[in-house]
């Protein structure tokens, strides 16, 4: 059951300066929402007050909630939020399987039970095999495929996308923005693309807020 | 086309570059003295020292060491106060990093570090011994009100037989060092990414650090333990200051041997030069052993999903050790200046009752020869392990070699073996040069030790400097010796400029090699500092104490460094 993820005059301040913003938006579960800005005017920034992980050199206003729930004043473990970076992340002194049952939620105790999730997770993103690798083996389009199976693993109850197809050559960045997208979906998850180009934009498929529109 | 051009102007250069002999040269000036030293410390080990007049090879010197009756308790006190004090300095960092990553006071850490780590031992010893001392100024500011006595309690921290003040001493000079380490690998690795990832899978901030930065740092500070674990094993001056002296540590009672008038007790206590170095190998191999055995136990650990707390309590209490130790050094450091500007500061008294310069005016004089000789001694082996690190680097960048893991195994070399265990050879080949006692033979045993932290702080920055500001420069026509002089060396002034204060602090702080190369003839502000001690005026000792911790924070301050300090061993800007 996933419900809204809700943006109330959302502010980013540096130093007592507009950095950006205000931002009020209402993302409904499974709706791809795309913000556009040129790099450096502080996209990622705004995810990390999202997630909760603002640098505190920069000062965050205002509301942020999933549903009825306020999440703004939770720790970034508690908010259930998603996230896949530019970079993909896996931690290199983990293999492959235990990136992923890293982000297996404790409740599922049973060693059998994890490894389980872990292979059909592997099997469905046509990874099967890849359990006992080393993520510095991996190619850049299986890496970020793990990540996005990390995140999702972690049962978030939004998905946010810090421009993670940046990387990947044209070929693998339109099989993977699908994938990311087609689970997005599928999960019904509210999801947040930050990005500057305009073909990642139009393969979200949804609603596209220029960044300037907001004010930088 | 631009690689061309500098490669065209780089072999034209080689032809005539002697900066070849940069690496040769050091290795000749600064690595062969130590494994001379150390053969110069094997043979008479086994009973050859010629210049004894010993001349046959025997195991006489074993059997006199081992019947040596101090010998199994300082062997025990070195192991527990040495292997304590490096555990515990490990686990306040990394407790400390864990509970206090991410917050605004950790990113200020590094401008408190810089002048704990200028301060030498012998300075921190005193000082600590002035604080925790039974009429030292802890119990002095607890004292009538919550004590409820007038007189010294009767408790000993300091110079106790269990060594508990030598353990706390090494712990609280050791750890901004290991920070330090932490810190540059942290900035390394881009911590930051890494832990927010681990925290929206929904782990608390500690168990993310346990959890996903540790295991990625742990290589890179592995050395700086190691050195760490090395030096609480053997050190002298601090044990000297706070550890017992019946029995000493196993360095302290090698020493005395060193130094007995009867000239045979230097052939046992050759041989047990040796057996203190295998004892810190052993140390070492014990550790490597541990590190498999927490990495089978954390392993699972890793993987199992537990997320950890928010972490509130943990945060308090991992901070908490690491919050004593910096308040006992900022102690130690104030206790010191107050004894040197009391006249009179009768017990209990919180503060000197009467406020004095007359122990700076009395002692200065009498401290002016050793300030002048730390002070040259200081300027000579920085001003040369600047100049062959240099060399080195330019060399090897000139040339397109690459550096290897050896290289930093073997930097870190003299920072892991003791001392004491290759110092006497150093001696012994000094004397058969008809150099020992010189100014000369004391200025170069400084740079032993020198040279390793001037390469290691300068090395990273060096060659992180983008390549392309050189190449352009030769693009423009610039000799490769034109581009080092106006390019690169402007470019890399910081990190030069840091190198420079971390090696003269280095060497402000040598006591062994001050005594072994200079034979006495040469006292310097530690060895004098540590000489005091012994006498029963606070006000002297503190005086020189002092003066020798100013010393190398002066040289901070004067490259402008005891504000932020980020290229330690980090990035060039």
């Amino acid at each position: 059951m996933t419900a809204a993820l809700e943006l109330t005059d959302l502010r980013l301040e540096l130093s007592g300066r507009l950095l950006l913003g205000p931002l009020t938006l209402r993302i409904e579960p499974g709706e791809i929402v795309t913000l556009m800005g040129p790099s450096g005017c502080g996209k990622s920034s705004l995810l990390a007050f999202i997630c909760g992980t603002l640098d505190p050199v920069f000062a965050g206003h205002g509301r942020i909630s999933l549903g009825e729930q306020d999440i703004g004043g939770s720790p970034p473990e508690q908010r259930g939020i998603g996230i896949l970076f530019q970079d993909d992340l896996l931690f290199p002194h983990m293999t492959v399987s235990e990136n992923l049952a890293f982000a297996i939620p404790r409740k599922v105790r049973d060693r059998g039970e994890r490894s389980r999730l872990i292979a059909v997770a592997l099997e469905d993103a046509g990874l099967a095999g890849f359990a006992a690798r080393d993520p510095a083996t991996l190619s850049g389009g299986q890496r970020a495929r793990v990540a996005l199976l990390r995140t999702l693993l972690s049962h978030p109850r939004a998905l946010l996308l810090d421009e993670p197809f940046n990387k990947l050559d044209a070929e693998l960045r339109s099989s993977f923005s699908d994938l990311v997208f087609t689970h997005a979906r599928l999960r019904r998850l509210p999801t947040l693309l930050v990005t500057h180009d305009p073909a990642d934009a139009r393969a979200a498929g949804g609603r596209i807020i220029p960044l300037r529109e907001i004010g930088v | 086309m631009t690689t061309a051009v500098a490669s065209a102007a780089t072999s034209r250069w080689r032809r005539r570059d002697v900066l070849v002999l940069a690496p040769p040269l050091t290795l000749a000036i600064c690595f062969l003295p130590i494994a001379g030293g150390l053969i110069g410390t094997i043979l008479p080990a086994f009973g050859w020292l010629p210049a004894l007049d010993a001349r046959t090879l025997t195991l006489t010197p074993w059997r006199d060491l081992l019947a040596a009756p101090e010998l199994a308790g300082s062997l025990w006190l070195t192991l527990t106060s040495g292997g304590l004090a490096a555990i515990a300095t490990f686990l306040i960092a990394i407790l400390f990093c864990a509970a206090a990553h991410g917050t605004s006071g950790f990113r200020r850490l590094h401008r408190w570090l810089t002048p704990l780590l200028a301060v030498p031992h012998a300075a921190m010893a005193i000082g600590l011994a002035f604080l925790l001392a039974p009429s030292g100024w802890i119990v002095r500011l607890l004292s009538p009100w919550a004590t409820g006595t007038d007189l010294p309690p009767d408790y000993g921290i300091v110079h106790d037989p269990a060594g508990i003040g030598l353990t706390v001493g090494l712990i609280v000079k050791e750890l901004p060092y290991l920070l330090f380490m932490i810190l540059a690998a942290l900035s390394q690795l881009h911590a930051e990414r890494y832990l927010a990832a681990a925290r929206s899978l929904g782990y608390g901030p500690v168990a993310a650090w346990f959890k996903v930065i540790l295991p990625q740092i742990y290589p890179l500070i592995r050395l700086p333990i190691f050195a760490v674990l090395a030096f609480s094993l053997s050190v002298v001056d601090m044990a000297l200051l706070l550890g017992p002296s019946t029995p000493p540590t196993l360095a302290v009672l090698l020493l005395r041997g060193f130094n007995d008038p009867d000239l045979t007790m230097r052939l046992s206590a050759a041989a047990g030069a040796l057996l203190h170095l295998a004892l810190v190998a052993a140390a070492i191999l014990l550790w490597i052993l541990g590190e498999q055995v927490c990495r089978r136990i954390f392993r699972a650990w890793l993987a199992d999903g537990d997320r950890g707390g928010h972490g509130t309590t943990a945060r308090l209490v991992g901070a908490l050790p690491a919050r004593i130790a910096f308040l006992l050094s900022a102690g130690a450091l104030l206790a010191l200046l107050f004894w040197t500007v009391a006249a009179r500061w009768p017990f209990p008294a919180a503060l000197p009752r009467v406020w004095t310069l007359d122990n700076w005016l009395h002692q200065m004089p009498l401290l002016a020869q050793p300030l002048l000789t730390s002070l040259g001694t200081g300027l000579a082996a920085t001003g040369v392990a600047l100049a062959l690190t240099l060399a080195c680097l330019e060399n090897e960048q000139r040339r397109g070699l690459h550096p290897t893991q050896r290289l930093l195994w073997l930097l870190y070399l003299p920072l892991l073996l003791p001392q004491i265990s290759f110092l006497f050879g150093v001696q012994v080949q000094l004397v058969w040069l008809d150099a020992d006692g010189t100014w000369l033979a004391v200025a170069w045993s400084h740079l032993l030790f020198v040279l390793p932290y001037v390469f290691l702080s300068l090395e990273d920055p060096f060659r992180a400097l983008d390549e392309r500001y050189s190449r352009a420069a030769l693009c423009l026509g610039a000799s490769p010796a034109r581009v080092f002089w106006r390019v690169k060396l402007p470019l890399l002034r910081r990190p030069v400029a840091t190198a420079a204060a971390i090696g003269f602090a280095v060497s402000v702080a040598q006591y062994l090699p001050t005594l072994f190369a200079g034979g006495g003839r040469w006292p310097t502000l530690t060895t004098e500092a540590v000489a005091l001690s012994a006498t029963a005026d606070r006000r002297v000792i503190a005086v020189a104490a002092l003066l020798q911790a100013l010393l190398p924070l002066l040289a901070f301050a004067a490259v402008g460094l005891l504000a932020p300090v980020r290229a330690w061993r980090g990035r060039s800007r």
